[in-house]
């Protein structure tokens, strides 16, 4: 073992800056990390054991113990659990006689609850050794069981429940795309590659980033930050060594846009890249893609060296002399607040990705403390249309404050769920013609850190004045129990996520998640929803990134817009409830001694 | 000092001065002015993890250990508005801990405990976690008590051996999140690196084995006047 693990450090030139894809390997080599390859990292890398402890630990994907030959992920996002993910639990848990986040004794299979891996269309889904599994049912777990046990492997896995796989032979998979509207700027039909680049390289960089500017082009990940005048920032930091990176870690649940981008339309995203790095000069781009999206990697690499093959990666791009400009696929391992954009470069540089104190700013001080521009992918992409078209004509779509066109991921309860290429400004109703939406009780726009909101405001439109969004649309229909299935559950998420640095973004949403299951239990009083809402903004002013300062949005919005659901569970003419079961409080006591409670009411 | 070379800001109607690139909880200190903080300590990098030092710049919050004075800023900072949050976060670092003053050695000294005692905290309005976290006594000269743990940092980013970290994080999250000790490397340390460890924890989570109660209750940092009290009364003049 010693000298597999040696020479995967020697890979990465025992540069603890890449100490990510040195986990990544050994994780993938042993399906955990061996305490004494946490001993040769320490001693290569010359760091103590605790310091790879701690990176280790903060992801996800990266365990200390075996997640079994066959590790299954199985998504738990709140559209899973509407979708039949109880079903498909059971059916594990049954046919392997094994709880939930445990492995078999003999090592061949681990079944573990994971956060959302963008898959809401197609749920329930579920990540096999990172090949995704869609639309599972009990029977197909029976399926795949016995083709684990057969020992077979993830393209014949994934044929034993699915003959006809989609997409290209580097990416053979379960998973559709589900495009149910295309767009002028995205998924049209005129895009011819290079042709933006080589319009790029005919201007000067500052020609480009005006044009940007002009466009209005907004972050489309979520925060809204216009992407010329990041651009122009970068630019001003004047630095010698600057880096392009491509935000691909879409962890938002219910949002799936980017996944669909990298596989229709990589050749988009890339040029994208070369047009920013020529913009900003940078000579090297990197993307971070998030682990669930590593089924894709080999084809996206594979796209990277047909781009090189053209000329349109590489030195001298397209005849250019001096315009150098490369791209590397930077993997990530399982944590939604690498999303945030400085904790995505904390991520990169082989750390913890837990979010940078601003200032400075990536933009000065950003990978490798060099100037760095951050963008969504769906960004990147408007970019090459903003370039092709210009500027006026991109502006021609949407709204004065959000111009251009927006991709939404829309699914829950709906009859076509999937990707609709959208105008910003369209409204809620008409979404939900669209997409064919019954007796909605509630929509969630912007996924858990975004607003919920009921059927009084199903008229405001999706823009960054009105309803902001990164991409997430989930549509709740009436029959389902908005307080249990999704704000409980969007709590445990940001519990699980957090990165847990900021003391109340760690500790408070406990406190508040708490709060809500006393109330979700029956114990609540009238008070308990006035003090669950006064302590759930305390976090919005304190916290350090978005997600923090977000987390506590499910409990804050439901309590604004559906506050009957909670007096509906509440005692409302108690002033106190103690919540105290005295049959449970001795519970462990009694089992312990052997002895019958004996509790006279 | 010349205050010429120096930038000119406000905090809550008083004029301050700061040096270039100073931050303004350092700045503060210098103009005699308390703004709480745990995590932050001099000399190392700031984490702006506590968030207790949160101060309001053009009606927005920032963490007073990490944003640098800027020229003609005015900084709010003892505000009813700020003074809440500031106890309701040291109330949440209380019921998500375990923290029982009458029985730590730190009593006293902790700031912790100093800073809930200054923002006037009584029984916090949350309720108790009670959360079961751990004890590591294996090293000779120290003891790892996670119960008493905020998780400022201050040891991940003070405590070196040969220049490797003693103290990291583990986990992530609100609920498995904990520092864990490097066991080789804090088995290690000397007599005076011991000491320096329990002094740069600001609650009694690491402990320099064999020295309980040397100073006794009374007499400790914080017995006689509360915390900050030692900023506000050296003003720098100038």
């Amino acid at each position: 073992m010693k000298e597999t693990i040696q020479n995967v450090i020697e890979k990465y030139n025992r540069d603890r800056n890449r100490l990510m894809d040195i986990l990544i390997a050994i994780q993938n080599m042993h399906q955990h990390i061996p305490e004494d390859a946490v001993s040769i990292i320490a001693d290569q890398l010359g760091i103590s054991k605790v310091d790879v402890k701690q990176t280790i630990t903060f992801y996800h994907f990266f365990t200390l113990t075996p997640v079994g030959e066959y590790a299954v992920y199985l998504n738990d996002s709140a559209v899973a659990n509407i979708k039949g993910r109880a079903e498909v639990v059971q059916a594990f848990e049954d046919e392997l006689g094994i709880p939930f986040n445990s492995v078999t004794t003999d090592g061949l299979i681990g079944i573990w609850d994971t956060a959302d891996i963008g898959m809401n269309d197609q749920e329930p889904a579920a990540l096999i050794n990172g090949t995704v599994f869609t639309n599972l049912t009990s029977e197909k777990v029976k399926s795949l069981i016995t083709g684990m046990r057969a020992g077979k492997d993830m393209l014949e896995l994934m044929r034993v429940i699915d003959a006809e796989l989609d997409g290209p032979e580097l990416l053979s998979t379960m998973v559709k795309n589900n495009i149910r509207q295309k767009g002028a700027v995205l998924f049209s039909d005129a895009y011819e590659v290079g042709y933006a680049l080589r319009q790029a390289i005919n201007r000067t960089p500052v020609e480009v980033v005006d044009e940007v500017k002009r466009s209005n082009l907004r972050g489309r990940g979520g925060a809204g930050f216009p992407a010329g005048l990041k651009w122009d920032f970068c630019r001003q930091s004047r630095g010698e060594e600057v880096y392009v990176v491509c935000n691909a870690d879409e962890g938002e649940p219910g949002t799936f846009k980017d996944r669909v981008i990298l596989t229709e339309l990589p050749k988009l995203l890339f040029e994208g890249m070369a047009i920013a790095g020529y913009a900003i000069g940078a000579k090297q781009g990197i993307v971070y893609l998030r682990y669930e999206y590593r089924y894709m990697l080999e084809y996206l690499e594979s796209i990277l060296q047909e781009l090189r093959e053209l000329n349109l990666l590489g030195k001298n791009i397209a005849g250019k002399a001096g315009f150098d400009f490369d791209i590397r696929i930077q993997l990530g391992a399982g944590a939604y607040v690498c999303g945030e954009e400085t904790a995505l470069i904390e991520s990169m540089e082989g750390k913890r990705g837990e979010p940078r104190n601003r200032p400075p700013f990536p933009v000065q001080t950003g990978y490798l403390n060099k100037p760095t521009v951050v963008n969504n992918v769906e960004t990147l992409c408007s970019v090459v249309q903003v370039i092709t078209e210009g500027a006026e004509w991109f502006k021609s779509f949407g709204t004065s404050d959000s111009s251009g066109t927006k991709l939404l991921s829309i699914s829950g309860d709906c009859k076509n769920p999937g990707i609709y290429a959208v105008e910003w400004g369209v409204t809620i109703q008409k979404l939900m013609r669209r997409t064919g939406a019954n007796n909605v009780q509630a929509v969630q726009i912007g996924g858990p850190s975004g607003i919920c909101i009921g059927p009084d405001q199903f008229d405001r439109g999706i823009a960054f004045e009105d309803l902001a969004t990164g991409g997430s649309v989930i549509f709740i229909s009436e029959e389902r129990d908005l307080l249990k299935d999704f704000v409980l559950n969007f709590m445990n998420f940001f519990i699980e996520e957090s990165c847990g640095s900021c003391g109340p973004c760690r500790s408070l949403n406990v406190i508040l998640r708490n709060k809500l299951l006393k109330i979700l239990d029956g114990n609540g009083v009238e008070q308990d929803i006035d003090e669950l809402y006064k302590w759930a903004g305390v976090g919005r002013s304190v916290n350090r990134c978005g997600l923090g300062q977000t987390a506590a949005n499910p409990i804050l919005t439901t309590i604004e817009n559906f506050r009957h659901l909670y007096e509906d569970l509440v005692q409302m003419n108690e002033s106190f409830v103690s919540a105290f079961d005295m049959e449970s409080a001795v519970a462990e006591s009694c089992e312990v001694v052997g002895r019958e409670p004996n509790l006279s009411r | 000092m010349k205050k010429a070379e120096k930038i000119t800001f406000k905090i809550d109607e008083k004029t301050c001065y700061a040096w270039p690139g100073q931050s303004i909880v350092d700045a503060a200190r210098d103009n005699g002015i308390y703004i709480p903080s745990l995590c932050h300590v001099e000399g190392l990098k700031p984490a702006g993890s506590c968030r207790i030092c949160n101060v309001t710049v053009n009606g927005r919050n920032m963490t007073a250990c990490t944003a640098p004075v800027g020229e003609g800023m005015v900084v709010e900072n003892d505000t009813p508005e700020l003074n809440e949050l500031r106890k309701t976060i040291v109330e949440v670092l209380f019921v998500s801990g375990n923290h029982f003053c009458p029985s730590c050695e730190k009593s006293g000294n902790c700031e912790l405990q100093a800073v809930a005692y200054r923002y006037q905290m009584m029984v916090p309005q949350f309720p108790y976690e009670f959360p079961v976290k751990g004890v590591d006594a294996r090293p000779d000269l120290i003891l790892h008590d996670r119960n008493r743990c905020i998780m400022c940092k201050r040891c991940v980013r003070g405590i070196e051996k040969d220049g490797k970290a003693v103290f990291s994080f583990e986990g992530r999250g609100g609920e498995h999140l904990q520092i864990s000790m490097d066991i080789d490397l804090a088995s290690q340390l000397s007599e005076e690196e011991a000491f320096e460890a329990m002094e740069i924890c600001p609650v009694g989570a690491i402990l320099k084995k064999e020295r309980g109660f040397a100073i006794p209750i009374g007499e400790r940092k914080f017995d006689k006047a509360p915390i900050g009290s030692e900023i506000e009364n050296s003003v720098e003049q100038d």
